[in-house]
């Protein structure tokens, strides 16, 4: 099975062990997909990891939209502003990213 | 797409069996594809929203977290049997506080559950198109 910085991940780059998450495995995916890491992905990846340890699920695209706009403002809870972020999908990369699973009903 | 009402009854308690932790898998998935959804809980059912669920002991995921979840998923229809409480025991105090925001209502706070009697509830599942069955 495939590693990242000594953790196992899935076909898909996801972490199999989510205990296995720290900030450098974090920062060597976004680098494996080119992604720069800003203060607003890592608001992002926080709130994505404050969501699953308190609901124990990845949210949907939909609803991330939503929780951040009530968190974090209109101008950032909108689907163009996480895509600028996460361009292979705020859900999909970004949680990845949180080392969190796939959100449930992503395809 | 259309829209279908799609009821998801749950049967059985949260641990033990997968049964419940697939349904709301389910839930959520078919919530993704912004359906009408509502959920029941009868039977042993009733359990798996009751508040205070401490998994640490048996080593499980402990999910009930997730149903706190399901009002910003729009999944705010959530029927318990009154039978099924009395006969256990239980009333709606001994519940999860679960509620959603009313976006037509200037966001505020209401309940999700709605405690109804098993004949009101065999009404509202025969007005769904889709009943699957936990």
């Amino acid at each position: 099975m495939a590693q990242i910085c000594g953790a196992e991940v899935d076909e898909e780059g996801f972490l199999v062990d989510l205990k296995d998450w720290n900030e450098d495995i974090c920062k060597q995916m976004a680098q494996d997909d080119d992604v720069e890491l800003t203060d607003e992905h890592w608001d992002v990846i926080n709130f994505l990891r404050e969501y699953f340890e308190e609901y124990q699920i990845a949210p949907a695209v939909r609803v991330l939209t939503k929780a951040v706009a009530k968190r974090m403002g209109k101008d950032k809870g909108n689907s163009k502003y996480l895509y600028s972020l996460f361009p292979y999908g705020p859900g999909k990369q970004g949680c990845r990213f949180a080392g969190l699973p796939k959100p449930t009903g992503c395809i | 797409m259309a829209t279908k009402k799609f009821m998801y009854l749950n049967r059985r308690s949260s641990f033990g069996t997968v049964y419940a932790i697939e349904s709301l898998e389910v839930v959520l998935i078919a919530a993704a594809f912004e359906q009408d959804v509502s959920l029941a809980f009868m039977d042993d059912g009733v359990y798996q929203i009751v508040e205070g669920q401490e998994t640490d002991g048996i080593g499980m995921k402990n999910f009930s977290k997730t149903f706190h979840a399901l009002g910003d998923y729009d999944i705010n229809k959530l029927y318990v049997s009154k039978e099924s409480l009395e006969e256990r025991g239980l009333s709606e105090s001994d519940l999860m506080p679960l509620v959603y925001e009313d976006e037509d209502d200037d966001w505020e706070e209401k309940p999700s559950i709605r405690v109804v009697t098993n004949d009101e509830l065999k009404a509202i599942m025969s007005e769904q198109d889709v009943c699957l069955s936990f």
